[in-house]
C-alpha cells in the first residue's frame, strides 16, 4: 500500500526576500505574501471556527497581526508556519467567544488510544465519493469533520489538508510531536469510521443497489 | 504483530516515516489481517478525499475584498509610524 503524498510544494526561495522587504516597509511585498497564503488561512480558519464571517475576520486580523509583528519573525521557521500559528490562535479565540459554554482548547480530549480502536471495519465501495453529487459530498465531508473535537480537527486540517509536516504542525499549535501524532491518528480513524456510514459497500437488497443514507441539508 | 500494534504505527506507515524492519512487519500483518487492511485502506482514502475536497475555497471576489482591506490597513499602520505597531 503506498503512502500519502504531500500536497504542498516547498515555498519558493524568494520568500525570505519578500519578508525582508515587507519588514523594511514595502507593503507590495507583504501583499504578495497575502496572495500566496490567503486561501490557506481562510480554509484553516473556517475549519476551526466553522463560521464564514469569523473566517473572514481571521484572515484580516491574522495578516495584520503578522504585518505588525514582522520584526519578531526571525526566519528560524517558515513564514507560513509562523503565519498559521497566528491564524490558529485568532480562530480559536473566535471559537471560544462564540461557544463560551464549552472550553475550547487544543489540549482537550486527551485520552488513551483505546477509544480509537475501530469498531466497524466494513469495506468501502471502490470509488465511494462518486456515489454522491458534489453538493452532497461536500455536505457529508463538512458535517463529518465538524463533528470532531477542535483539537483533532485542527491537527487533521494542518497535516492532511494543508500539508504541513508533523514538526511544523507541532510548532504552529505549540504541541509536542507525540501529541500531534496521537491526535492525528485519532482524527483520521474517527473520520474514517464516520465516513463509513456513507461510503460502505452495500449489498443489493430488494433490487435496490447502494441505497444512500440521508445526507441532510446540503446547503453550506 | 497484533492489530493494536499495527494501529499504533498506522499514521507513521501512511506518512512513510517508518524504518524498513517495522514496515516489513506491518505489511506482513496486512497480508493476512483483512480488518487491518480495510482500516488502512479506508483511512488512506479518507485522507485523500479530504485533501482533494476543496472545502472552503475562498471566492475570488471575497479574496480581492479581503486583500485590499488588509493592504489599506497596512498602509495606514505604516503611515502611523512604529509606535502604533
Amino acid at each position: 500500500m503506498s503512502t500519502i503524498q504531500p500536497k504542498i510544494d516547498e515555498p519558493v526561495s524568494d520568500e525570505l526576500a519578500l519578508v525582508q522587504a515587507a519588514k523594511g516597509g514595502d507593503v507590495g511585498a507583504f501583499e504578495e505574501l497575502v496572495r500566496r497564503y490567503d486561501r490557506n488561512v481562510f480554509r484553516i480558519a473556517q475549519h476551526i471556527t466553522q463560521n464564514r464571517e469569523d473566517a473572514e475576520d481571521v484572515v484580516q486580523d491574522a495578516f495584520l497581526k503578522a504585518y505588525s509583528n514582522l520584526h519578531q519573525f526571525q526566519g528560524q521557521s517558515k513564514f507560513y508556519t509562523w503565519l498559521v500559528r497566528i491564524a490558529v490562535n485568532e480562530a480559536l479565540m473566535r471559537l471560544r467567544r462564540r461557544r463560551p459554554e464549552r472550553m475550547v482548547s487544543l489540549d482537550e480530549d486527551v485520552k488513551t488510544e483505546e477509544d480509537s480502536l475501530p469498531r466497524e471495519v466494513a469495506d468501502w465501495s471502490p470509488n465511494p465519493e462518486q456515489q454522491y453529487n458534489q453538493a452532497e459530498l461536500r455536505d457529508i465531508l463538512t458535517r463529518t469533520i465538524q463533528g470532531l473535537p477542535a483539537s483533532f480537527r485542527t491537527v487533521f486540517v494542518l497535516r492532511d489538508v494543508e500539508g504541513l509536516s508533523t514538526e511544523e504542525t507541532a510548532e504552529a499549535l505549540d504541541l509536542s510531536i507525540p501529541a500531534v501524532k496521537s491526535r492525528l491518528l485519532r482524527a483520521r480513524l474517527q473520520l474514517r469510521e464516520r465516513l463509513g456510514r456513507f461510503f460502505e459497500r452495500r449489498e443489493p437488497k430488494n433490487g435496490k443497489e447502494n441505497e444512500k443514507p440521508e445526507t441532510g441539508d446540503t446547503t453550506q | 504483530m497484533k492489530c493494536k500494534e499495527f494501529l499504533s504505527e498506522l499514521t507513521n506507515y501512511l506518512d512513510g516515516v517508518i524504518d524498513e524492519r517495522t514496515k516489513v512487519e506491518l505489511e506482513d500483518h496486512l497480508a493476512w489481517c483483512h480488518n487491518c487492511y480495510v482500516v488502512c485502506d479506508t483511512t488512506k482514502k479518507t485522507i485523500e478525499i479530504y485533501r482533494d475536497s476543496q472545502l472552503y475555497e475562498l471566492p475570488e471576489d471575497l479574496r480581492t475584498r479581503l486583500r485590499s482591506a488588509i493592504v489599506s490597513k497596512c498602509h495606514a499602520r505604516k503611515k502611523a509610524g512604529p509606535e502604533r505597531v
